[in-house]
């Protein structure tokens, strides 16, 4: 699975998470969850829970840290998923 | 009765809102809570005609369902990503969605049940209602909340 492909599907995953669905269309690698789509950074746990369901992964402590803007989040699923296959 | 870890609470007199904890496990929370006639709030809310604002009781279900679920977890080590408390941590609630069914007036005995739906990262969300001594139902919803400047025990190695 390819990055693009990763990021059109993490904009499903975030759309409940943030008001601002302007930003949402529009967002790339450096996109920051919190600083840009304003999303309450409680609702980060959420949005990872549901990546792991989205994909079938698991997302350690360690990953989740990372997990700060959409190139990173991109970073740990694909590779959660280069080593689940 | 579990009432060991009211000591862990971090609220005092007029704005604590637990009696007693009668069930407590790494799932779950059951604890009830009388509501004194003489609360700052009934004076206001309303003159001549005292109403529990909504507010405390989503403040009641929030400190027996997750504060009090929470800290237990935080404490019995369950929780697997290392978080622990320290004397800088306090609870924070971070949401709810919570619908009211039935007025609590004042000196009635309510009961707070809480079922965890997850805790990971060190974030707690929980389904919790809220009954009288009758068995009818006050309020129901989902709370979240973290526990603020916990630290993490776990070793870091990058």
């Amino acid at each position: 699975m390819d990055r693009t492909t990763i990021l059109s599907e993490l904009k499903k995953v975030l759309a409940p998470y943030t008001e601002n669905k302007a930003m949402l269309d529009g967002i790339n690698e450096d996109t920051d969850l919190i600083k840009d789509l304003k999303i309450n950074s409680a609702n980060l746990v959420d949005i990872i829970i549901d990546a792991e369901s989205q994909y079938n992964i698991e997302i350690d402590f360690d990953a989740a840290e990372k997990m700060y803007n959409v190139g990173n989040c991109i970073d740990v699923i694909s590779e959660k998923l280069n080593r689940t296959v | 009765m579990h009432n060991d870890i009211l000591k862990y609470l971090p609220y005092k007199s007029s704005f604590l809102f637990v009696d007693n904890i009668s069930s407590l496990d790494i799932d779950g929370v059951v604890g009830d809570y009388t509501l004194k006639s003489d609360a700052f709030f009934y004076e206001d809310h309303f003159p001549g005609n005292p109403v529990t604002p909504g507010v405390i009781i989503t403040e009641i279900m929030a400190q027996i369902g997750l504060v009090v679920l929470g800290i237990h977890l935080m404490i019995s080590g369950a929780d697997k990503d290392g978080f622990t408390m320290d004397e800088a941590s306090f609870p924070l609630l971070t949401s709810t969605d919570v619908s009211f069914y039935k007025m609590v007036l004042p000196e009635e005995k309510v009961i707070v049940t809480s079922k965890k739906l997850y805790f990971r990262f060190g974030k707690l969300k929980c389904l919790i209602e809220m009954h009288n001594t009758a068995a009818e139902l006050i309020a129901k919803g989902t709370f979240s909340g973290v526990i603020k400047n916990a630290a993490i025990k776990k070793e870091q190695n990058g």
